[in-house]
């Protein structure tokens, strides 16, 4: 059963096509929806026309706290991502490179808490918050988003560190550095790359983060960014505003698509590495 | 493969003993010495502790937690208790008469979405690894595209999908059939349902492409030659060797899709029967200061996870950890990644 090479290319090329229009298109219609006029949002035509900003400028406007929202989200997800790399790396270090008992069950036990269902975690640390006064507060988000960052982080480097040929250190050891100095001057220079795809993985996570933020805020000046938009409100109360809804959407999802774009060989190899064994 | 990356792994005791030449003992990675020990102590303490407090801590209190009631009123002073009555074990009693019905129907929710879900994108992500695969020229396109829906937050995806599903929108125009999605009934469930797969299945056809990828050629050459058709090569070859990424995609996705929270919350919204999950149930709870219900359906939500996670490593040999410092089987499914997969 062999098909012409002709017909096999055109196959592909169909199957390739299909591949990107799914994932394309219903992010192309949030972003052609969010450039319509208010007053054409239900048009279905695949282009806006005419094309406004109007939208974005509805977005931007004080009543929404959208800046706010957002660097909120930046606050949250970047303090987070900075914690949970810094212990990351120790410990992927020594998961990748030390032999001690255990080790197996250590491991074991760290990725086992990035599949713990985060309302379990949430309702409780809730509760403790209250009594703390900590509701409405960054630590409110950071700490238990540190429940899902850092064993995703440990994992992630875990993987890199393992793939860093042992002889490196090794003879940098053989040459007189400490396992601390060669730790220092040689794995992490070399897992540097390593380092930053973690960082953008573990960063994606803790800013796509919904229900520990949901749950911890209830000032509309400390919600983050994907919690704020779920809570957006028109002009008038009846009225859904789908556009700038949409224009929100674009522009929380906008700085992560950049990233995509510019990194995505590497977002591929670490995320296949905490996955693909 | 697996001695050249990693040069020989420790002896176990007895036999180290035996040979303590100098050159074999050069080559060998540190071995578990007192020191080794202390170190790995010293780097692995700040996570576990930290680990130890936002999720091991948390836990407890939520079992405990599941053993008291909610305030009432105190019949003498008209004033709501300042404490909250043990119950024991009422909470969990509870979802066995009348009032579990809602418990039992986020149950059933959580489930049948969770198995509609993984298996969808299961099925999906499998045809986009096999389309990825083949495809050379254009590949730098589809992976990006293909991580956008994975990139989108959660809660984006729910406002967009809402968008669409609009009573006015664009999946009514297209199917040309008036649908009032984002209401209660089966349909809503569907939503959910399409949304969920749209966002998830680029992401298990990633990791299955990974998988792929490890795969030699001459093995489908030598399949090739000895007669066995696509279909043949398909089931013979592609599925047992990709079984292991594939496993741990849809461990992954089942373990995720059975705390589902943002999606259903947002493109249906809170307590909607339709789509009601767990995870909804205890953070609806919750909200509304009912504690003791919410860490007891907390509890059960996470002795369902771990049920599932438990029956997937034992029954299906999921192999999540990845190193054990002893089996070079192991150790070859570790992909070469980033020239496997970047290439």
């Amino acid at each position: 059963m062999t098909l012409p090479a002709s017909l096999r290319k055109c196959l592909l090329f169909l199957g390739v096509a299909a591949v990107v229009a799914y994932c394309l298109a219903p992010f192309g219609w949030m972003l052609v929806s969010s450039l319509r006029r208010t007053s054409d949002i239900f048009d279905n035509s695949p282009l806006p026309s005419p094309p406004s900003l109007e939208n974005y400028r509805a977005v931007f406007d004080p009543s929404q706290a959208f800046t706010r929202a957002l660097l909120n989200s930046l606050v949250v997800a970047g303090v987070t991502t900075c914690l949970a790399l810094l212990l990351a790396t120790f410990t992927a270090y020594a998961m990748a490179r030390l032999e001690f008992r255990l080790k197996r069950l250590v491991l074991t036990l760290i990725i086992a808490t990035s599949m713990f269902p985060v309302v379990s975690i949430a309702v409780p640390l809730l509760k403790l918050f209250v009594g703390l006064g900590w509701i409405n507060t960054y630590q409110a988000m950071i700490v238990p988003s540190m429940s899902f960052t850092l064993p995703l982080a440990v994992w992630n480097l875990t993987a890199f560190f393992r793939q860093l040929p042992d002889d490196l250190e090794q003879a940098a050891m053989v040459d007189g550095c400490t396992r601390g100095q060669a730790f220092r001057r040689v794995i992490v220079p070399l897992a540097a790359p390593g380092l930053f795809t973690t960082a953008i993985i573990t960063f994606i996570a803790a800013w796509n983060e919904f229900l520990i933020a949901l749950s911890m805020t209830n000032k509309p000046e400390m919600q983050t960014a994907p919690v704020a938009i779920s809570k957006f409100s028109g002009a008038t109360r009846f009225e859904t505003p789908f556009g700038s809804q949409m224009a929100a959407g674009v522009l929380v999802t906008v700085p992560l698509v950049i990233v995509v774009l510019l990194f995505q060989r590497r977002i591929v190899a670490g995320l296949t590495a905490g996955a693909a064994k | 493969m697996a001695e050249t990356q990693t040069p020989a792994r420790p002896a176990p005791p007895a036999a180290r003993s035996e040979r303590p030449t100098a050159p074999a003992r050069r080559r060998r990675p540190p071995r578990a010495t007192a020191g080794t020990a202390r170190l790995a102590a010293l780097l692995v303490s700040p996570t576990l502790l930290v680990l130890g407090v936002v999720v091991l801590y948390p836990t407890i209190v939520a079992l405990q937690q599941s053993l008291y009631g909610t305030r009432r009123l105190d019949p003498k002073t008209g004033f709501v208790e300042d404490s909250e009555p043990f119950v024991g074990l009422q909470n969990f009693a509870a979802i066995f008469d009348e009032a579990g019905s809602r418990f039992w129907n986020a149950f059933w929710n959580t489930t049948f979405l969770t198995v509609t879900t993984v298996l969808l994108e299961t099925l999906i992500g499998v045809a986009m690894a096999l389309i990825m695969h083949r495809a050379f020229r254009g590949r730098a396109l589809v992976r990006a595209s293909i991580l956008i829906p994975w990139a989108i937050p959660t809660a984006v995806t729910g406002l967009l999908w809402r968008w669409i599903f609009h009573s006015d929108g664009i999946a009514n125009a297209l199917i040309g059939h008036q649908v009032l999605w984002t209401t209660e009934g089966f349909h809503a469930k569907v939503a959910v349902i399409v949304a969920d797969v749209w966002k998830t299945a680029p992401f298990v056809g990633l990791l299955v492409l990974a998988g792929l990828q490890v795969i030699p050629d001459e093995v489908y050459e030598a399949a090739r030659i000895d007669g066995a058709g696509v279909l043949r090569r398909f089931r013979h070859i592609t599925l047992p060797l990709v079984k292991p990424a594939l496993l741990v995609a849809v461990l992954f996705r089942t373990l995720d899709a059975l705390r589902m929270f943002d999606l259903p919350y947002i493109l249906i919204g809170a307590q909607k029967t339709s789509v009601e999950t767990l995870s909804m149930l205890a953070q609806d709870q919750a909200a509304n200061v009912r504690f003791g219900p919410a860490s007891a359906y907390a509890v059960l939500l996470f002795v369902y996870v771990f049920l599932i996670a438990l029956a997937f490593v034992r029954l299906l040999g999921a192999d999540i950890v990845g190193d054990d410092g002893k089996s070079a089987r192991r150790r070859r499914r570790l992909p070469r990644r980033p020239q496997g997969v970047a290439a």
